[in-house]
């Protein structure tokens, strides 16, 4: 059997104050080389999901293994950063550097790359995703699917091996979101994708899942051609 | 568009291409020089030295006056004060209220005190933007935790101003209009506290991206700084010139 790319065991988690956990003795494995989505109502945790991986809220219980290793400090989590990329739903939250090269660049520099080899891979990523010649644009003032393809490039020059894709439809034309299928099939990378609309989940992933608050269970699913 | 703007860091001039960190150690030294001194020698070669750094930079002159204006909107508020309450020979009388000469005196001091420094930072320090600016203190070996500051607080400042014009336009297009009622007071107040709540949360949630990305404390820049001649010719006029300055403040000559 092949070692899950992250596996959730026991896991239960609330936020502070809120009446019952979103999570309770809740487990899951990600698998490698797949693409899965994940849907679920409003507020089922699809976010808060993505975020225990990330290492953004932490567990009350239970552990979280990345890669095989256990992970539970922030010293743990910033090495699984380094590996995983997470999409944020809202692409202002992720755009904070005056120019979309600077922010591209901003995770390979963190990488320890030097700033020559980070502008290259910069380079390199936004031409992967039709984004040459926005260097130098001022990421506050991009369209709303400019944005999104820019925070994805952000993500994809850290070269992760898993990315988590946090509702990335949303407020997309039709346009942006076939070019944003034809981007996640030509990656060589495993895909968690939480979405609501199965059109876009058909395109682009193997299986889909619905979580609930102890386990995410496999939907039929029927790949798009 | 945004209403933050840095209308001074675009330029061409020799002034802009200058190394930021020459710049900004210059323009310290000049500004705690000016700030101590005492004198009015001291004070009107600071004036002149700050002018010719001003007309180096080649900046648009009306927004600079525009920024002077308020800068001396502050210094007016000293000249209804100082004047009177300044102990001294009295020189006027307006019923109770006595005109000094020192008072007088003191108040113009400050008055071309503060105009030499604020020119001279216009010149110097504005010219350069603020990421720059940041990115320079580090390189100067600046406290990182300041440099941080600086930064995330002009970044934070666009995500402030952002969420301030949604919440405006939000009320605007369900019919808010300002009176002097207390339907319009309580509305402002949510609007306050609201915007400290979401652009907490919006703040929030950047942190966690760059976290996302990797960002364990430490920017990288991708701007590199080179040391230049004309760095060297910053400093070799500057130097002099401050020298001066502070010849002329422990000399005393006097003025007037």
């Amino acid at each position: 059997m092949t070692e899950p790319l992250i596996e959730l065991r026991n896991v239960t988690f609330s936020y502070p104050g809120a009446p019952f956990p979103i999570f309770q003795d809740f487990n899951y494995q990600v698998l490698p080389g797949k693409h899965v989505g994940l849907v679920g109502p409003n507020g089922c945790g699809k976010t808060t999901l993505l975020h225990l991986m990330m290492g953004l809220v932490r567990p009350q219980t239970g552990s979280i293994v990345i890669f095989g290793q256990e992970v539970k400090t922030e010293k743990d989590f910033i090495a699984v950063r380094q590996k995983v990329g997470l999409l944020f739903q809202n692409p202002d939250d992720q755009l904070f550097c005056p120019t979309v090269l600077e922010d591209v660049a901003f995770g390979p520099l963190n990488q320890g790359k030097s700033p020559a080899a980070a502008i290259e891979i910069a380079r390199a990523t936004m031409a992967r995703l039709g984004l040459t010649g926005f260097e130098d644009r001022v990421t506050y003032k991009l369209s709303g699917g400019e944005k999104k393809l820019v925070s994805l490039a952000t993500v994809l020059a850290m070269n992760p091996r898993l990315l988590l894709l946090d509702e990335p439809t949303a407020g997309l034309d039709e346009a942006t979101k076939h070019r944003l299928i034809h981007i996640l099939n030509d990656l060589d990378v495993a895909c968690l994708i939480v979405s609501h609309e199965n059109d876009f989940l058909e395109h682009t992933v193997k299986e889909c899942c619905q979580v609930h608050g102890h386990c995410c269970q496999p939907l039929p699913h029927h790949e798009g051609t | 568009m945004s209403a933050i703007q840095e209308p001074f860091s675009d330029g061409a001039s020799t002034v802009h291409h200058l190394d930021p960190r020459g710049k900004i150690v210059v323009a310290g030294l000049f500004a705690v020089l000016i700030a101590v001194s005492q004198n009015y020698a001291a004070a009107l070669a600071g004036l002149a030295l700050a002018l010719i750094w001003l007309g180096a930079a080649r900046l648009p002159l009306k927004k600079v006056a525009a920024r002077l204006l308020v800068v001396n909107g502050f210094i007016f508020f000293l000249w209804v004060v100082l004047p009177f309450t300044y102990p001294g020979d009295v020189i006027w009388r307006l019923g109770p209220l006595a005109l000094t000469r020192q008072g007088l005196l003191f108040t113009g001091l400050i008055t071309l005190k503060s105009n030499a420094i604020i020119i001279a930072l216009i010149a110097l320090i504005a010219t350069v933007d603020v990421v720059t600016l940041g990115q320079a203190l580090h390189k100067l070996r600046f406290p990182g935790k300041l440099c941080h500051l600086l930064l995330f607080t002009y970044r934070y400042l666009y995500v402030f101003e952002q969420e301030f014009h949604r919440l405006v336009q939000a009320m605007k297009i369900r019919g808010f209009q300002p009176r002097t009622d207390l339907h319009t007071y309580r509305s402002y107040a949510y609007l306050a506290a609201m915007l400290l709540v979401r652009s907490y949360d919006r703040a929030d949630r950047v942190f966690q991206a760059m976290l996302c990305r990797g960002f364990h404390g430490v920017f990288y820049s991708l701007r590199t700084f080179s040391w230049q001649r004309r760095d060297w010719l910053l400093v070799a006029t500057s130097l002099p010139a401050l020298a001066l300055i502070l010849y002329l403040e422990w000399h005393h000559p006097v003025l007037l």
